[in-house]
């Protein structure tokens, strides 16, 4: 099955945990860090001595407005005398600490890993925590035109809605699909019981993109414990493997090519499916969670994973086939859109959630088939990071 | 508190609650001075004089808009300026009724892809010269009923004399209905 001959161990996660999403959490970064790291530490059965390297991730600094953000939080990580590094792609960071983590046991060069991703979003108070978008774009081409973050997105959209035929009632029956999975999730911001009519007659933020079909401003933290085969089999009957990495980057420049479709993902898709000696995607991925901070993209993105072919995945949605009882359970978490957008936090939330539904653990949100391999995706940069890691148990 | 940690994984607070405990407002400042670089002065300065310059990479046949000096998918030095035309197709529009930072917009305003015609030049269909900017001449049902997807568009520019060499100096792009 596996194809890579240059990995040492294979990697597994034997723990997960995670904090409340929530807009504005009394918590600081470090205890935000330390009650996520201290929850997976927990389903491991380890303590911090137990643990090699820490592998750390959140979004930009100016978030929480401290820069060198990574050692302010580190200690809660348990980021303390050992090596630890805090990796940063964006949107797509969440996925990628695990990814970062997976080279630092694959290696050989660490066999327990403690892997947290943190975001604390609710201190950039003035005017609107996105307001430091404000900085992500080209200075001299973009920045003058006074952008905000919701245009990209509402101009992709736009273009996959035109080039696709898809309709805003199509793609708001993903954001009315996850924030019901999330009435499930103990752990969700934004669970509700919406109807599609709901999400057209939010507030009109940029034509097309109304309120309900982004994600809300999030604190919160989680975490993995991801070890080696040895360590794995000595710690539980059911360690949950990671099979295959993925992650590519496009330019920057986003404005000069078609955006109806993410090459970006198919890319990094494609570099995890080879590792995990996957040839069918749609039949072999039982359980997916793609990264939806917008409503769209998680159509978007299961187009650009391979699991639906390109411009169907409207239909699917339709059609019942993501729902958490249908043929490919989509986000089952309740997502981006159902359980919050702390960044990376995120990000990370998503893999914990695979992990979860492939052990079985996942209480009300199991998903009805039976699961053996999963995937967890995130997205980020401007425009341009696909990160993929593909589970199994 | 320490019961909320433990059971619900932290202590979510209403916004009311969230001002008591803030012990620190924060408003950084800082202003940075940013060189243009190679391609970028010389890109400004054509927008200067009322025209838009692109670089040709003869390895992937792409117009870079705005150009650069290497080519990103060949990484080859490019030294090949060629000018567009200051007219396009829009590949895609949304209307804006939110400023940068979020506040809501008096007038709302469309913004766009505009895909540049480079005379001479042909380009596939996924990567082309594209750059991002505001369309004129269009009502918000044009950009919702998805008629101003591959209208024509056209530069509108500032005066000669308050054109400084940005970005700003083409005003919008403007729709030539037909």
């Amino acid at each position: 099955m596996k194809t890579n001959i240059y990995v040492k161990s294979r990697v597994a996660i034997v723990g997960a945990g995670m904090t409340l999403f929530r807009r504005r959490m009394l918590e600081t970064p470090q205890e935000l860090a330390w009650i996520a790291a201290r929850r997976a530490l927990d389903q491991a059965g380890l303590e911090l001595r137990d643990i090699d390297c820490v592998v750390s991730g959140s979004a930009p600094d100016a978030f929480d407005g401290v820069h060198l953000k990574g050692e302010y939080y580190s200690e809660g990580a348990g980021a303390i005398r050992k090596p630890h590094v805090r990796v940063f792609v964006g949107g797509g960071t969440g996925v990628f600490v695990p990814i970062a983590a997976w080279w630092h046991v694959a290696s050989g060069l660490c066999r327990r890993v403690l892997v947290v991703a943190e975001e604390k979003m609710s201190s950039a108070a003035d005017p609107h925590p996105q307001a430091v978008f404000r900085h992500i774009w080209d200075p001299f081409t973009e920045k003058p035109l006074n952008p905000n973050l919701i245009w990209i997105f509402a101009l992709e959209m736009h273009r996959y809605m035109h080039k696709c035929s898809v309709s805003k009632e199509d793609i708001a029956l993903v954001a009315v699909k996850n924030k019901r999975n999330a009435l499930d999730n103990p752990y969700a911001q934004a669970a509700a019981n919406i109807t599609v009519e709901d999400v057209l007659k939010s507030e009109l933020l940029v034509y097309p993109v109304n309120r309900l079909d982004i994600s809300p401003v999030s604190d919160g933290a989680a975490a993995l414990v991801m070890v080696s085969e040895e360590w794995a089999r000595r710690l539980t009957d059911t360690p949950v493997w990671v099979d295959g990495i993925g992650y590519t980057l496009d330019t920057s420049y986003w404005t000069n090519r078609e955006l109806s479709f993410p090459v970006y993902l198919k890319n990094a898709s494609e570099m995890a499916y080879r590792m995990a000696g996957i040839d069918r995607p749609a039949k072999e991925i039982d359980v997916a969670e793609p990264y939806d901070p917008f409503d769209y993209k998680e159509l978007h993105h299961l187009e650009g994973l391979g699991l639906v072919p390109r411009c169907k995945a409207a239909e699917m949605t339709r059609e019942g086939v993501t729902q958490r009882d249908g043929d490919l359970p989509i986000c089952p978490s309740g997502g981006l859109l159902g359980v919050g957008n702390p960044i990376a936090a995120a990000g990370l939330m998503k893999v914990a959630e695979i992990f979860w539904q492939l052990r079985g653990e996942a209480g009300r949100r199991q998903v009805k088939k039976s699961v053996t391999t999963g995937l967890a995706q995130a997205w980020g940069d401007l425009m341009q990071v696909g990160t993929v890691v593909i589970l199994r148990r | 508190m320490g019961l909320s940690i433990r059971i619900r994984g932290g202590t979510p607070l209403r916004d009311e609650e969230f001002r008591e405990i803030i012990k620190e407002i924060d408003s950084p400042r800082a202003r940075y001075n940013m060189a243009a670089g190679e391609a970028y002065s010389r890109f400004f300065e054509s927008l200067r004089r009322g025209e838009i310059l692109g670089t040709y990479c003869p390895g992937c046949g792409l117009v870079h808009i705005p150009p650069k000096i290497y080519c990103p998918y060949c990484f080859r030095y490019l030294t090949k300026w060629v000018r567009a035309s200051d007219e396009g197709r829009v590949v895609t529009a949304v209307v804006s009724y939110l400023s940068a930072t979020l506040e809501r917009l008096e007038k709302p305003e469309i913004i766009g892809i505009i895909r540049l015609d480079v005379p001479g030049y042909r380009f596939t269909s996924y990567r082309f010269p594209g750059i991002l900017h505001r369309i004129c001449g269009a009502s918000e049902d044009d950009v919702k009923s998805q008629r101003i997807f591959d209208a024509r568009v056209k530069a509108r520019w500032a005066p000669e004399d308050r054109r400084i060499g940005s970005i700003n100096d083409i005003e919008c792009f403007e729709v030539m209905w037909r």
